[in-house]
């Protein structure tokens, strides 16, 4: 469904270059979860924009259902955006309108539908994330679960054959979780839906996951089932399983040696 | 002389930044202008029309309830500039003329360019805050990955707002303001309600009210676009909603003068 292919990416210039994506290469197969996890600063939100066509990569393609999306304008690119749906961290929903408005908003905006249409759908899409009722609410008003959750029946409004879940688990407590869990499994195993999870959360992953990639600066460290995870012997996959603080992943995040810098402080 | 050197280097060094920065702006400026008058007034011809809720929304709140602030500060300003001539005119022995001196300020000059800044800073900064917070709660991005055109979406309905709203809100200011300047004379100046009248009527062209109208529309272009600039490059979080939204207030009322000036010199060497 999604192969990413020899994607480099690096940000700023001169200096300050620093090199996000060298070479990744990656596939996402039709109707199956696929999770990239890794630490922060590990390159998976920037994977995941790359995705969503918010980055344009130095070199690569990227191939969205037989369509490389990186040399695409802003009409082909609009027409395989409604081919996806995409919750993100935040929600992101629109703060002005209320949980009615912004589940029926790609449906008002990209289809011909009547209103009472448009309503029927959106109580369809609020059922199946469990919140109807929520209608005329703002999002102010709700919780961070259902936040995502609504921002989940947004995503799914145009029936799209992707979806991109950016950090699904973030900032919930762990019923709410498991909430969000079910969701992402439901769509996938009955709606067929490719599913794609960017996260930190290893138990949640664990759970849903067909194949998990795991990355370390930029680069696919494991990748595989759950379980061939969990068996890995790779030192830099069991202490993320693991969560230690320190290991192979340095605990100091600072590029220059320790003494060297504080030698260079006394002399100056 | 080497850390004299080394200083003027630095210097050169940042301005050729600020001055690359300034340019950026520029080009950003105009390239969002011009998405925003295709989105406008081609695309709709091509099949895609603008719709109309959001406008109506925008329109009330960038134009019914600017109309108290509006009339308040036209109103004033009449009254002012009444006070201010008569002071003058009055050893001239022809405070008869303060009317036809007021009216011909505030339909030329102070009537566009005070009800475009008054909106400037009371539309302008709320373009800036909402679309700003929008931009950093990822709003603007999930529009986008919806296969919506912020511009389209957010821009247009203000645009059209604010071009239709700022002229007719230029038009109750003049008359506020004229009115203002009226009741001053012939209450306390003790100016004649017929002379004055007279003398305002002979005095005022529709000529004057056509130009103010024209440079009152270049003005919601501008509010509405740095507003709209100035929210779309924000990056990270809400200390940079506060500073843009301060730049945008001010380099709009900047620009705004500058276009006044223009705009005044040309219909001046034209007629």
């Amino acid at each position: 469904m999604i192969q990413i292919r020899h994607l480099y990416k690096s940000f700023g210039e001169g200096d300050k270059k620093t090199v996000v994506l060298e070479d990744f290469n990656a596939d996402f197969e039709r109707g199956k979860i696929t999770s990239i996890i890794g630490g922060s600063g590990s390159g998976k939100s920037t994977i995941l924009k790359h995705l969503i066509g918010a980055y344009k990569p130095d070199s690569g393609q990227i191939i969205i259902d037989g369509e490389d999306i990186t040399k695409m304008n802003a009409e082909g690119m609009n027409r395989v955006r409604k081919k996806f749906g995409i919750m993100f961290q935040s929600g992101a929903l629109f703060n002005s309108l209320t949980v009615e408005e912004n589940v029926a908003l790609p449906l008002r905006e990209h289809t011909d539908l009547n209103e009472s249409t448009i309503r029927i759908m959106v109580k369809m899409k609020l059922e199946m994330v469990g919140l109807r009722g929520a209608e005329h609410l703002k999002p102010a008003q709700l919780s961070g679960g259902m936040i995502k959750r609504i921002a989940l029946a947004r995503a799914i409004g145009l029936d799209p054959k992707i979806v991109f879940y950016d950090e699904p688990s973030a900032g919930l407590d762990p019923i709410s979780i498991g909430v969000i869990d079910k969701l992402i499994m439901d769509l996938s195993r009955k709606m067929w839906i490719t599913s794609v999870v960017v996260t930190h959360e290893i138990p949640s992953a664990m759970r849903i996951s067909d194949k998990i990639i795991m990355l370390f600066k930029g680069k696919i460290i494991a990748q595989g089932s759950p379980q061939e995870l969990n068996n890995s012997s790779d030192p830099r996959v069991i202490q993320f399983i693991k969560g230690d603080p320190d290991g192979p992943i340095p605990f100091s995040k600072s590029q220059k040696d320790y003494g060297e810098e504080l030698k260079e402080m006394s002399a100056n | 002389m080497r850390n004299l050197l080394g200083h003027i280097g630095r210097i050169g060094y940042q301005a050729k930044d600020t001055s690359l920065d300034f340019f950026r702006d520029i080009t950003g400026l105009f390239y969002l202008t011009r998405a925003t008058l295709y989105c406008t007034f081609i695309e709709p011809l091509r099949g895609k029309p603008n719709k109309w809720g959001p406008v109506w929304t925008q329109m009330e709140e960038v134009g019914v309830k600017s109309t108290a602030i509006v009339f308040l500060v036209s109103f004033l300003i009449g009254v002012i500039l009444a006070f201010q001539s008569a002071y003058q005119m009055a050893q001239l022995g022809a405070l008869d003329y303060v009317g036809a001196l007021v009216g011909v300020a505030v339909i030329r000059e102070l009537g566009p360019l005070m009800t475009a800044l008054v909106m400037a800073g009371r539309v302008g900064a709320s373009f800036t805050a909402e679309m700003g917070t929008m931009k950093v709660s990822d709003e603007i991005l999930a529009l986008e990955t919806m296969a919506l055109n912020p511009v389209k979406f957010l821009i247009t309905p203000r645009f059209i707002a604010l071009l239709i709203m700022l002229p007719c809100l230029t038009v109750m200011a003049d008359v506020m303001g004229i009115l203002g300047g009226y009741l001053v004379g012939v209450t306390t100046l003790g100016i004649d309600s017929a002379p004055y009248i007279d003398n305002s009527l002979e005095a005022m062209k529709v000529k004057d009210v056509v130009t103010g109208l024209i440079k009152s529309s270049v003005f919601a272009v501008i509010i509405v676009m740095v507003g709209s600039y100035m929210a779309f490059i924000i990056e990270g979080g809400a200390e940079k909603v506060g500073q843009n939204t301060r730049t945008s207030v001010v380099i709009s009322m900047i620009l705004i003068i500058i276009a006044d000036l223009l705009f005044t010199s040309i219909f001046y060497f034209l007629t």
